[in-house]
């Protein structure tokens, strides 16, 4: 009998320490949940995760934009693409985009997710979903958010030919920052 | 000490990701001079910086412990 107890004792225990274990998972994923509207990653990106996380009671509309990775650009042939990122800076400037289109478009929501590493053509680069209570605004919001992106988020994506590679942005010489920053809603307006 | 960090085009002209030098007193251009000269940096008239993570004017001091960041035009989306 003695060893059957002490089986028992030893299942509950086990049993106890899985529940502990799944529950603290469960708590952790709850406390992230919250911040992860804006976020970089290194793997694949899954269009239906981006677009739950905007779903809201008071939405009439869904947008989503979704930027892939272009073949051809000016006649030039790309192979694959290099996106790098100033990771923890590149997090704060999407959610201050986020701040930027609940201020200006009433009862949005924001949800916009990078991805960096190598892309190779068609691969999906950066997704942005945006619910607002009717749909014009929601076509807006997300407008506004990728050309925000294309000029406040440090990301770079290099492109890699079959005769060379140059980081994209640096050899354009159209824009320049003459007092060290950009200027808020500079290019949108 | 400050960390300065280079991306992009930069790192690759720098060799490494970062540095670290004691820029505290010195205003964000006159660091962004002082490390064109040292590296060689190219077209640093459309480099911004970042103190901290938060995009910075040309004429700000940077302090002791700050870190900074170059950032040549974006290209993400």
């Amino acid at each position: 009998m003695d060893i059957i107890k002490k089986v028992y004792n030893f299942l509950n225990r086990l049993f106890y320490l899985n529940f502990l274990y799944e529950y603290e998972k469960v708590e952790k994923y709850k406390g992230k949940w919250k911040l992860m509207n804006f976020e970089i990653l290194k793997e694949p990106i899954d269009i239906q995760t981006v677009i739950n996380k905007v779903i809201q009671r008071e939405a009439g509309a869904i947008t989503t934009f979704i930027g892939t990775v272009r073949e051809f650009t000016n006649g030039k042939k790309t192979l694959f693409l290099i996106y790098e990122a100033y990771e923890e800076m590149a997090v704060k400037k999407l959610e201050q985009i986020g701040r930027e289109i609940e201020e200006r478009w009433h009862g949005a929501k924001v949800a916009i997710t990078h991805r960096i590493g190598r892309l190779e053509i068609t691969d999906i680069a950066v997704i942005i979903a945006v619910s607002t209570p009717h749909r014009a605004d929601a076509y807006e919001a997300n407008r506004y958010a990728i050309e925000r992106i294309k000029e406040i988020v440090p990301i770079w994506k290099k492109e890699h030919w079959e005769n060379g590679e140059a980081w994209i942005g640096n050899q354009l010489e159209t824009v320049s920052y003459p007092a060290g920053k950009p200027e808020k809603g500079e290019m949108y307006e | 000490m400050n960390k300065v960090l280079f991306f992009a085009h930069l790192r690759d002209a720098v060799g490494k990701e970062s540095v670290m030098i004691d820029a505290a007193g010195n205003t964000v251009a006159e660091l962004k001079a002082k490390l064109t000269k040292v590296y060689k940096l190219p077209k640093m008239d459309v480099v911004m910086t970042a103190i901290n993570e938060e995009f910075a004017q040309n004429d700000e001091m940077i302090q002791e412990g700050d870190t900074i960041a170059f950032i040549p035009p974006v290209s993400g989306g």
